[in-house]
């Protein structure tokens, strides 16, 4: 008689630990063919506002890590990837029938992911250096312009790339020193819930990056209206757009979202970039005479 | 000489308040002679639209009054435009864009915003006394600061124009097309030459609308381009009020909507576009700390609480209305605060010696009037310059509340008038607490000796500009711009370009 095999119960990682959510909803989802695979958490408003409270009290330590300390942790996390290479490609032929292709781009969609979290762990360090600078006043003062990390940032992922797409959206945001709550893909769940694993193996303290999965229309007004979000970006649908961009208002949030109707090519080198970084820092200019 | 008294007091009820002896009295026994300045502000009766490179009446035919809240008195009649203006003056701003400003190579470009500039400086004391006549700031400020620092934003950003390879690296940008600004009227040429010479540098073209109280000199500045040659449309002013306004960055021709003003304003306007893909940049309001620490060198944080709060009758959004005071010396510096705030001279703005000038309007004076007298009935302690006020005009006199705590409105309440909010700390870590405490994040000030504390401030401050022994400092060179509900975006510097185009 074969041997039954233990299956996982998947659960969201939301302040460095594995969680269901406090609806103690869920959702299922199909394996490549067809067939029951788990029952996802369906995470609700209250787990947003649970996750960010997570993300903010994660938030002056992570800030506070040198550059070069968060360059290495974010490569550590390549290499927790890298190392579980397997793991991850069954974790993406889980979901929807939206997802038919092969082992092969599946594969192809963790190099990329991995590739994205070195090109952003190399930025850590460096993109200071490029954005801020010392601005030659015409007094007798010293001026310089440096970045600081936004605070929160709020995710949404869009339904394709569950793991690139997720990936790409919380490298830059967390390079930078800000701390994240991210909505996964609703049809791929998944492939989060893996990551999830793996983020709590690569050194990143708990509550830097949360991640929630379920439904988009329960959870996108609160990303919109929280006030302690001070951005939200990702992708999403003109409706959502609106909503969001409405609501942020209150709260002047900074909103940059793509829109889920054109499609992103989230394997391209134009799908990474310094001013990814950029839409998620804050300038500040401090200023100070020159004098004995 | 100023003089020493010990005895004789000319205002008995002011010593009744406890002022501390001696002390250097100069208003007293000083009569000031008047001091006006007297050079021609050359305004017209009565100032058009300036659309396609040509003043042109509005299609309405209806104009308002711009009064000059120093003496009530009217100074020129504006033109109200009205959405069929509105929609003409983004026709020729985009037929600009298409025809002539966006395909302009950017050393040409650069020679008009030279150009500008340089016209700008050969007028720059009548444009002062113009502004001073239409705003009620003291002619000091207008003449010293708004003017010569308004021409500073187009000169550097001319010499922009050709180097845009450097603005973003690693990538190339493209100007976005025709952006729609609207500005306020507490710096009306200086907020206008913020928001044009970074558009005009990137190669976008414009439609801007001035704060209906202060137009006259961005009307003014319309004859400059004309004598500059600018093509007609690259920039296109239309006047009027919250209607002309509410046209201008609604307009489906705007690829990008600037605004500085009140938060409150700032958050209707992004409402209203949130069914939209424009790009929007936001500069609104503030309640900027400015923290002083016991080992501050006390004399000049006087002179820089004051700059930081009376500095433009405190119509500044970063002005530092909020004193944060270290305990061991806030008796001794409140003190000397009210010392130096009763030699201020409060009056005519045209006179050189004036150091607080008129309110801007009566709705504005309403607006303080209605805030302090919050302030006195939520149970602070005010005390007030003792100054005479002239019975025509919009004036206030320079206000100090202490005793207040951080649930008070005056406290929390943008009050954009020359009304200080005294406040005490123990603690750099309460200091820093208090400060945050805030929807806002636009400024704040740290006053101490000790260059750790100042950098350990500079990072805790959530605050896009922090003045570190000094306050209300500006230039073209140095970003400007908000933290929290202060908004988004920065003007100035290379980060300001920045937010003009789009990376390609």
């Amino acid at each position: 008689m074969t041997r039954l095999p233990i299956t996982k119960t998947p659960k969201v990682y939301v302040g460095g630990a594995f969680i269901r959510s406090e609806s103690v909803r869920t959702y299922p989802v199909k394996d490549a063919t067809g067939n029951f695979f788990a029952n996802i958490p369906q995470c609700t408003r209250k787990d947003v506002r649970n996750a960010v409270e997570a993300a903010a009290k994660a938030g002056p330590g992570w800030a506070r890590r040198t550059a070069y300390n968060r360059g290495q942790i974010i490569y550590r996390l390549a290499e927790m990837i890298e190392a579980r290479q397997a793991e991850m490609l069954d974790a993406l032929t889980v979901g929807a029938a939206l997802r038919r292709d092969s082992k092969t781009s599946a594969a192809k969609e963790i190099a990329a992911t991995i590739d994205r979290l070195i090109y952003y762990a190399g930025w850590t360090d460096k993109y200071e250096q490029v954005l801020g600078n010392v601005n030659p006043v015409a007094s007798p003062h010293f001026n310089f312009t440096v970045t600081e990390p936004m605070g929160i940032i709020g995710l949404l992922a869009p339904e394709e790339a569950p793991l690139l797409a997720l990936v790409s959206l919380f490298a830059p945001a967390i390079a930078c020193g800000n701390t994240v709550v991210a909505l996964a893909s609703t049809a791929q769940p998944y492939p989060a819930i893996v990551l999830g694993e793996m983020l709590a193996t690569s050194d990143l303290p708990g509550g830097v990056v949360n991640l929630l999965t379920g439904f988009r229309k329960e959870m996108v007004p609160t990303f919109a209206t929280h006030t302690h979000l001070r951005a939200v970006q990702g992708v999403a649908n003109a409706d959502e757009r609106k909503a969001i961009k409405l609501a942020a208002a209150d709260s002047v949030k900074r909103v940059k979202l793509s829109k889920a109707e054109e499609s992103t090519d989230w394997f391209s080198d134009r799908a990474q970039s310094l001013y990814a970084i950029r839409d998620l820092v804050e300038f500040k200019t401090t200023w100070h005479p020159i004098g004995a | 000489m100023p003089t020493l008294t010990e005895k004789k007091s000319a205002r008995p009820t002011a010593r009744a308040q406890g002022r501390p002896l001696p002390e250097l009295i100069f208003g007293d026994l000083w009569e000031f002679d008047p001091a006006p300045e007297t050079a021609d502000p050359r305004l017209r009766a009565r100032y058009d639209l300036f659309i396609g490179g040509q003043f042109v009446a509005p299609a309405s035919g209806k104009y308002f009054d711009s009064i000059n809240p120093a003496n009530e008195s009217k100074l020129a009649e504006i033109a109200w435009a009205g959405a069929a203006d509105v929609d003409a003056a983004y026709a020729a701003a985009q037929k600009a864009y298409d025809t002539v400003w966006g395909k302009m190579p950017g050393r040409e470009r650069a020679k008009y915003i030279y150009r500008i500039a340089r016209l700008l400086q050969d007028r720059a004391r009548e444009f002062a006394v113009a502004e001073t006549m239409d705003g009620g700031k003291p002619i000091k400020e207008s003449r010293d600061f708004d003017v010569p620092m308004a021409a500073a934003h187009f000169f550097y950003h001319a010499g922009w124009a050709d180097k845009l390879d450097y603005v973003a690296p690693g990538r190339r940008v493209a100007p976005l097309g025709v952006v729609g600004q609207v500005i306020p009227w507490n710096f009306p040429l200086l907020m206008l030459a913020w928001k044009l010479a970074p558009a005009l540098a990137m190669g976008n073209c414009i439609v801007i609308k001035p704060a209906e109280t202060t137009s006259i000199t961005a009307l003014k500045l319309a004859e400059i381009f004309q004598d500059a040659g600018l093509p007609a449309g690259v920039v296109n002013i239309v006047t009027g009020f919250g209607d002309t306004g509410a046209a201008v960055m609604g307009h489906a021709t705007a690829a990008k909507v600037a605004f500085t003003g009140s938060t409150e304003v700032g958050k209707i306007i992004m409402r209203s576009l949130a069914g939209t893909d424009k790009r929007m940049t936001m500069e609104l309001g503030g309640k900027a700390a400015n923290i002083v620490f016991d080992d501050a060198p006390i004399d000049q944080a006087v002179e820089g609480v004051v700059n930081g709060i009376f500095f433009n009758q405190g119509h500044v959004c970063c002005a530092g209305s909020r004193l944060l005071v270290h305990e061991p010396i806030a008796k001794t510096f409140l003190a000397k605060l009210k010392t130096r705030l009763r030699v201020l001279r409060i009056g005519d703005p045209l006179d050189k010696n004036t150091d607080v000038g008129a309110i801007n309007s009566k709705e504005q004076l309403g607006t303080i009037e209605r805030l302090v007298g919050i302030g006195i009935k939520e149970g602070a302690e005010m005390f007030q310059h003792p100054c005479k006020l002239s019975a025509k005009g919009y004036y206030f006199r320079p206000t100090i509340f202490s005793n207040v705590s951080m649930s008070h409105r005056i406290a929390r309440e943008e009050i954009f008038g020359p009304v200080l909010s005294v406040i005490t700390f123990r603690t750099l870590d309460e200091a820093v607490e208090k400060a945050n405490n805030t929807a806002y994040g636009l400024s704040a000030g740290v006053w101490t000796d000790k260059g750790s504390r100042i950098l350990k401030m500079s990072t805790e401050l959530k605050a896009g500009v922090v003045w570190a022994n000094t306050y209300n400092k500006f230039d073209p060179t140095s970003p400007f711009g908000g933290y929290k509900e202060s908004g988004f975006g920065r003007e100035g510097g290379r980060q300001g370009l920045l937010d003009y185009c789009r990376l390609v």
